[in-house]
């Protein structure tokens, strides 16, 4: 397993040989400072925490900033962990590059923060169909019903009915995307297709778990 | 710093002529058959150019056999061989939709000297 995580600067495409434009967002993996190794032996299992972005250690909240003191690392804005296989081999205070990580050809999975959508209607959040606009119908963009008097036991709301409420800003993970190309000289991932979030905001990409063609 | 910017520039073509809307061209187009590539023309008015950046695209009209034919094209695509202008026209808008109404005589553009 790989991964590495970076900013979500935006969307372009690129050219292939043959000439096609392939859709791609540009994710800026600036190095990531190895922070902390998990081990089978001291944690129950294999992961490494990587750091992104230098912050100022005032910025910091004080029981972070004195753990990275004790292990004398320069502090950073976003720490993460992943389950990399191998990560015992990667020592505390490394450079982690986006060229190491991953090549052009490569099938990764992308985790982000959506875009927040605030609090959205039944048509937006859940894809229900919209009302008659006119022809005398007051019935336009609402819920509808909520299930029939005896449902349940009668008078009350299944679990998990879809209404609406907040939709986005949450985490959101697109399975098998591929790697166009990485300029390592620029320190960035392109990646064919789109990713969750807005531009700026901190993505994780990871070698995908449904790697394989056709597996599902 | 701008690194779409960069990675877009490093992709623009610099190597093609300046035209506008109302402008008569000829846009030789590589196409690929099974394993075969060969180059095919396309000459007619520009009607519209827009997008920004890599993405910028311009569309080529053309009444072929009475039917009239637009095509659009990326405008660094590097499928595009080569633009040739033939013929300025004189227009006096940027978007020349209104030819798709017109035919004959009244489709005709003046020269821009």
């Amino acid at each position: 397993m790989k991964g590495i995580m970076g900013i979500k600067l935006g969307m372009t495409h690129v050219f292939d040989e043959t000439g096609r434009a392939i859709p791609v967002t540009v994710i800026h993996a600036e190095p990531n400072r190895v922070i902390r190794i998990r081990s089978v032996g001291q944690d129950g299992y294999e992961a490494v925490q990587l750091g992104l972005g230098a912050i100022k250690p005032q910025k910091v909240k004080q029981p972070q900033r004195k753990d990275f003191e004790q292990r004398q690392l320069d502090p950073v804005r976003y720490v993460r962990e992943f389950r990399l296989t191998g990560a015992t081999e990667l020592a505390p205070g490394a450079e982690h590059r986006v060229e190491e990580a991953f090549a052009a050809g490569d099938v990764v999975d992308v985790t982000g923060t959506s875009k927040g959508k605030g609090f959205a209607g039944v048509i937006k959040r859940w894809g229900f169909h919209r009302g008659p606009t006119t022809h005398g119908s007051k019935y336009h963009r609402r819920v509808g019903s909520l299930g029939s008097r005896t449902s349940g036991g009668g008078g009350r709301v299944h679990p998990g009915r879809k209404l609406p409420g907040h939709m986005g800003h949450k985490r959101v993970t697109i399975l098998r995307l591929e790697v166009v190309k990485v300029d390592k000289d620029r320190n960035l991932l392109l990646i064919k297709g789109a990713v969750p979030g807005p531009k700026g905001s901190l993505v994780m990409v990871r070698d995908s778990v449904r790697n394989r063609k056709g597996a599902v | 710093m701008d690194y779409i910017k960069l990675l877009e520039e490093d992709q623009m073509r610099h190597d093609l002529p300046d035209f506008r809307a109302g402008d008569t061209v000829r846009v030789a187009v590589r196409i690929k058959e099974g394993n075969r590539e060969r180059t095919q023309m396309f000459e007619g008015v520009v009607i519209s150019k827009k997008g920004t950046g890599l993405s910028k695209t311009f569309t080529v009209r053309r009444v072929s056999y009475g039917v009239g034919v637009e095509r659009t094209f990326l405008l660094h695509s590097p499928r595009l061989e080569k633009i040739e202008v033939m013929r300025r026209g004189k227009v006096r808008r940027a978007k020349l939709y209104y030819l798709r109404n017109l035919r004959g005589k009244a489709a005709r553009i003046k020269e821009r000297r």
